[in-house]
């Protein structure tokens, strides 16, 4: 029973970051109908940003935080103009094949820079654990969760509550109409690549002390992302989180009660059952169009 | 100048429009028959690569290309293949049954991939097919009965009619050759077929497509098997290349590759898929090739320029530093993905086309010919 719990926290931690990585697919999707396949790798970029600001230039953990933070939302906005405006409007596979490419650039070039090595980031939350009666909870993993929580609440008050928000989500129903009606689309995309760009450093930085950060941190976790947002429904931000916790624990209870080999497949076989027997996901809307 | 005028309705599925075709297909398969007795074994040996991934090239682009279903997955097929191969080949069966049973029991798998993949459209598709190929990875890392897991498999060499065909020899190279032709030739044939037409009406509008009698599902299901098929014979042949075979060869990373291939190569054509192949294959070696010489000339280019020695030399060392960098090749691929999407989306046989285009027109070509419309897709989600 101990070792249920044990595994169900720690799965529902790792779960969180993949659920970060999804809010940003499902930001991006939202806003513009476009999945963004270097989602992960903005991630892995974050998280060395965060590096470079506390483990070698030596800033207080929370500063390094934010000056990533920021950091990454400019050069969200940067790839925004540079990568997917040119294109946008244009069929969904050449965008997707952008973003794969982006990715490729990102990874590479991080490589280039750091080096393939592993890197830790210290933070605050790094040692000490939480104790209740016999259970033990890492600091680390409680910290991701808590993140997690208050970004989602963040964002699904922006995007409901804001008129910025609406305007995304309009603009994401019918990107023409919407400019029609004065929305600035373009600003509109481009300010979302920021926020995707900043949550997921926010995921990046939570998830140091977890796994560490090297290069193909992004692919690897990103790809687990893609089940959590499909499982949630793309386009869902509750949905999202939900999805990437209840992958995070099934791949920990498989990890854990299941043969070995069963802890990177479960995810995927998860994922091809529900795209077969409900393709728009948990909370995802059907919506139909009427003549 | 040329214009074709047609006057007969087998003008439009004539394989060679006309008699200029013909000479030029037959010089470049004169060249490349002789390929073996003029090149180094090095170029030989990229040319057999190129022929293998031309072929996948083939069956990615009459499934992505002609029916417009987007398949992050086809290193899954191309490892069935593979293991399919060198797994008969253990019981001594010989090549054109273990050839011919890759193909196709792939052919199998990818119609049971595609009826699931009946549901899907688009993005849940990438998706979808990307979930097959880690599956299928992980089940080749973990059958260790039938595929000895991590430790990969050793493919014995490949012997035709009782001689042994070595994987560097010209026999091979010409085997591939003959695989390469057959497929195109083959797929030609499928795609002026009316099955070839239903798939690009299918890629074009389903809802069209549907209204005007095409069976949707079963074309789309078609065009997976079909795809899959031709994929697990270049498997067959890849793995023989390899002579070795683990999990590991057959990642997202190749799927990825193969994308490049119809990417690069471009504009919905079977001349893409070649072009694609070469662009990918020769890439590797023009980059050692810059490797090694490109300080030298940018240096060179420095000091006519006017710099000094010490600053010639410092360029020199910085130049090859990058060049020499680990994930070069990585970030090159990146930017080239990137610059094809943006700049030139059909890809290489585009530019050739609008070369032609061109000349065929000189004085009184627009740019504007080729210019992409902008559809603001509206959401898919209310469909």
């Amino acid at each position: 029973m101990l070792d249920f719990v044990q595994q169900l926290v720690s799965g529902i931690a790792l779960g969180c970051v993949y659920g970060l990585i999804a809010l940003g697919f499902v930001l991006i999707y939202k806003a513009t109908e476009v999945v963004n396949f270097a989602q992960g790798d903005l991630m892995m970029l974050g998280g060395f940003f965060a590096f470079t600001f506390i483990g070698m230039l030596g800033l207080n953990y929370w500063l390094g935080f934010a000056g990533a933070v920021i950091a990454m939302a400019l050069f969200g906005m940067l790839a925004e103009r540079v990568v997917v405006r040119p294109i946008l409007g244009y069929p969904q596979f050449s965008i997707i094949m952008a973003t794969i490419g982006l990715g490729y650039f990102l990874r590479s070039v991080v490589g280039m820079i750091w080096g393939t090595d592993d890197f830790k980031i210290e933070t605050p939350f790094s040692d000490g654990v939480l104790r209740i009666g016999s259970l033990v909870l890492a600091y680390d993993k409680l910290s991701v969760i808590a993140a997690t929580i208050i970004l989602c609440a963040l964002l699904y008050l922006f995007f409901n509550r804001t008129t910025l928000g609406t305007a995304m989500r309009a603009s994401s129903e019918n990107m023409l109409a919407a400019y029609y009606m004065g929305i600035p689309v373009k600003r509109v995309v481009s300010i979302v690549w920021a926020i995707a760009a900043a949550v997921a450093t926010a995921a990046g930085v939570l998830l140091a002390p977890i796994t560490f950060i090297h290069s193909n941190v992004g692919l690897v976790l990103g790809l687990k992302a893609f089940p959590a947002a499909v499982l949630g429904g793309f386009g869902s931000i509750p949905g999202a989180v939900v999805g990437g916790v209840l992958i995070g624990v099934i791949e920990s209870m498989a990890g854990f009660y299941l043969p070995q080999g069963w802890k990177d497949v479960a995810p995927y076989i998860v994922l091809l059952v529900v795209l077969l027997l409900k393709p728009e996901g948990l909370f995802g809307v059907h919506m139909r169009k009427k003549v | 100048m040329r214009f074709l005028f047609k006057t007969e309705y087998e003008d439009d599925i004539k394989l060679f429009p006309h008699s200029g075709y013909v000479v030029s297909y037959g010089i470049l398969l004169a060249f490349l028959l002789i390929a073996p007795f003029v090149l180094s074994s090095y170029l030989v040996s990229q040319l057999v690569f190129v022929c293998i991934y031309a072929t996948v090239g083939v069956g990615l682009m009459i499934l992505t290309g002609f029916t417009g279903q987007a398949s992050l997955g086809h290193a899954a097929f191309l490892a069935i293949g593979a293991y399919t191969a060198a797994y008969l080949q253990q019981f001594n069966v010989p090549f054109p049954v273990y050839f011919l049973a890759g193909g196709l029991l792939t052919g199998v798998v990818g119609a049971l991939v595609g009826f699931p993949a009946l549901r899907l459209t688009g993005i849940y598709l990438v998706i979808a097919t990307i979930s097959f190929a880690f599956i299928v990875e992980e089940v080749l890392a973990r059958w260790e009965s039938v595929t000895h897991g991590n430790e990969g498999m050793r493919v014995k060499t490949l012997s035709l009619f009782g001689q042994a065909v070595p994987q560097n020899g010209p026999t091979f190279y010409y085997l591939c050759l003959a695989v390469l032709i057959l497929t195109i030739v083959g797929a030609l044939n499928l795609l002026r077929s009316p099955t070839g037409r239903a798939f690009v009406a299918i890629r074009d509008s389903e809802t069209a497509a549907r209204s005007m009698g095409v069976n949707v599902s079963l074309y789309k299901v078609k065009s997976f098997a079909i795809s899959a098929a031709i994929t697990g014979l270049a498997g067959v042949l890849f793995a023989h290349k390899l002579s070795f075979i683990s999990p590991e060869m057959f990642t997202l990373q190749l799927s990825i590759e193969f994308i490049i291939v119809i990417l690069i190569g471009g504009a919905f054509s079977l001349h893409g898929a070649v072009l694609g192949a070469i662009f990918l294959v020769m890439i590797d070696p023009f980059l050692t090739y810059l490797k090694d010489d490109l300080p030298g000339i940018i240096a060179g280019i420095a000091a006519t320029f006017g710099a000094d020695s010490i600053t010639a030399a410092k360029i020199h060392g910085n130049v090859a530093a990058i060049a020499s960098a680990n994930g070069l090749k990585g970030a090159i691929y990146g930017v080239i993905i990137v610059l094809f999407v943006l700049f030139e989306p059909l890809g290489l046989y585009g530019r050739w086309l609008k070369i032609k285009l061109f000349f065929q027109l000189f004085p009184l070509y627009k740019r504007a010919t080729f210019k992409r419309q902008k559809i603001y897709v509206k959401s898919e989600r209310n469909r």
